[in-house]
């Protein structure tokens, strides 16, 4: 699994580590009990301080996303768990209210959203989740 | 404030009270009061001429205060002990080595000046860079003299690592190798790292604090990461010409650009945008910056900048620093 960060972007760097985990992880292509690098190792590969990986992990722990086993490492939550089934549906519905938000500014009623959303729907290819 | 430094020195690896030193009139480092906790790696920033190398100097007793003083590991620099010195390492800016000794040579010279000495680590290093022994220092290219300083300051497995702009003059290539070479150093306990730098893409990779001298005097001392929520640059646009801006409290500087009013403020808020809003603007937008970004508007301006400060009551458990503030 790869991650990468850029110090240029304006979102910092702990953001954007966190969210390609969460995005992973909802996406299936981190999968439930799967290892995630140490705090060391990550560090060392994107070159960033381990103090940020580790409050990245924290965060995700927190949200119920990920899970210490001591001595182990650090893993991926189980997907059965009610926290990460929670953690799963804020990620939509944040997007959603992104996506509302963007739709208002373009000028858009929800009625023409509606309808948008139902026909690119229809043409989209839902997977059956893993 | 009553700490007396002495306690400080407890969780403060670094302290500065009310150091100053003037060139002629010119005062050019003022009323410095730092203070870089354990494990801390702080960033050191500041343009060209704002004080930062003086303040390393005088921090390494390489120049004399003409105010005030500094504590390295709790002892007056102008009297450390040979015991507290060899607890300490330090690069130079440009990093200087003798040309005429060979790379053998300087290992040498500078292990005599520690009890600890991490010669396989040397010789890991020099390996990895492919460097012999014999090379002579002034043969050496920059990099490869970047790699050797920092080897002999890493070798001595110091408590406190002082680095004066690291990777001036350094290629894209070995400016990351030597970045890398860093976090391996920070992800041992209890290490502290200052250094100063103007790259600030790797000030925000590596720093857990930073501090940011202007005109000789420190106006930001807080984490990387408050200083960037804190400063941000704000954009009005109106139908004409934009009115003069008022002011506002955390105001750093604005102008005017075409239809567009800038500001660059910090700690923006509600109380803020009420008082640009009452220029009725077409639009407002507040942007986030990089480190980079957060750094240039808030060093380019002219007169007011606006002082940042924010302690971190730190808890050390792992690897992990709790924040709060």
């Amino acid at each position: 699994m790869d991650f990468y960060v850029d110090a240029a972007s304006r979102a910092p760097i702990y953001r954007q580590l966190a969210e390609q985990i969460r995005a992973a992880i909802a996406r299936g292509r981190l999968r439930a009990n799967a290892r995630l690098p140490s705090v060391r190792e990550l560090s060392r590969r994107l070159v960033i301080n381990p103090n940020t990986v580790a409050r990245v992990y924290t965060e995700l722990e927190r949200d119920g996303l990920l899970v210490t086993r001591p001595g182990l490492g650090v893993f991926v939550a189980s997907p059965g768990s009610d926290l990460t089934k929670k953690a799963r549906r804020e990620r939509l519905v944040a997007l959603l209210d992104g996506f509302f938000t963007e739709a208002v500014l373009l000028g858009f009623t929800a009625d023409e959203v509606q309808d948008l959303v139902r026909d690119r729907s229809a043409q989209f290819q839902w997977q059956a989740p893993a | 404030m009553s700490d007396s430094p002495a306690d400080d020195a407890l969780d403060n690896v670094i302290v500065t009270e009310h150091l100053s030193k003037a060139y002629g009139p010119k005062w050019v480092v003022r009323d410095l009061n730092l203070r870089v906790p354990r494990g801390c790696v702080y960033g050191f920033l500041g343009r060209n001429g704002a004080g930062k190398s003086t303040t390393i100097k005088m921090l390494l007793g390489m120049a004399r205060p003409d105010a005030g003083q500094a504590l390295l590991l709790g002892e007056d620099v102008v009297a450390l002990t040979p015991a507290t010195r060899a607890r300490i390492a330090y690069m130079a800016e440009g990093h200087p080595l003798y040309g005429w000794m060979s790379i053998g040579q300087i290992v040498r010279f500078t292990r005599s000046f520690y009890d600890q000495w991490d010669q396989p680590l040397v010789d890991q290093i020099l390996d990895h860079f492919e460097l012999s022994k014999h090379q002579k220092c002034g043969r050496l290219s920059r990099g490869q003299q970047a790699q050797v300083s920092l080897a002999l300051a890493v070798a001595p497995d110091p408590e406190l690592l002082i680095l004066d702009d690291p990777t001036l003059g350094l290629d894209t290539v070995v400016r990351r190798e030597f970045l890398e070479a860093l976090i391996q150093l920070i992800q041992s306990r209890g290490r502290t790292i200052l250094f100063s730098s103007h790259v600030l893409g790797d000030v925000e990779r590596v720093a857990s604090r930073i501090g940011v001298m202007v005109d000789g005097v420190l106006r930001v001392d807080c984490p990387t990461e408050t200083f960037r929520e804190s400063v941000r640059k704000v954009v009005a646009e109106f139908d004409d010409e934009p009115p003069e801006f008022p002011g506002c409290e955390g105001l750093v500087s604005w102008r005017r650009m075409g239809v567009q009013l800038e500001l660059v403020v910090v700690n923006w808020s509600p109380t803020q945008q009420a008082v640009l809003e009452s220029l009725e603007p077409r639009w407002i937008d507040a942007v986030e910056l990089n480190l980079e970004d957060a750094f240039i508007e808030y060093t380019r301006g002219s007169r007011r900048s606006v002082p940042l400060f924010a302690r971190e009551t730190r808890r050390v458990d792992g690897a992990v620093v709790e924040r709060t503030a």
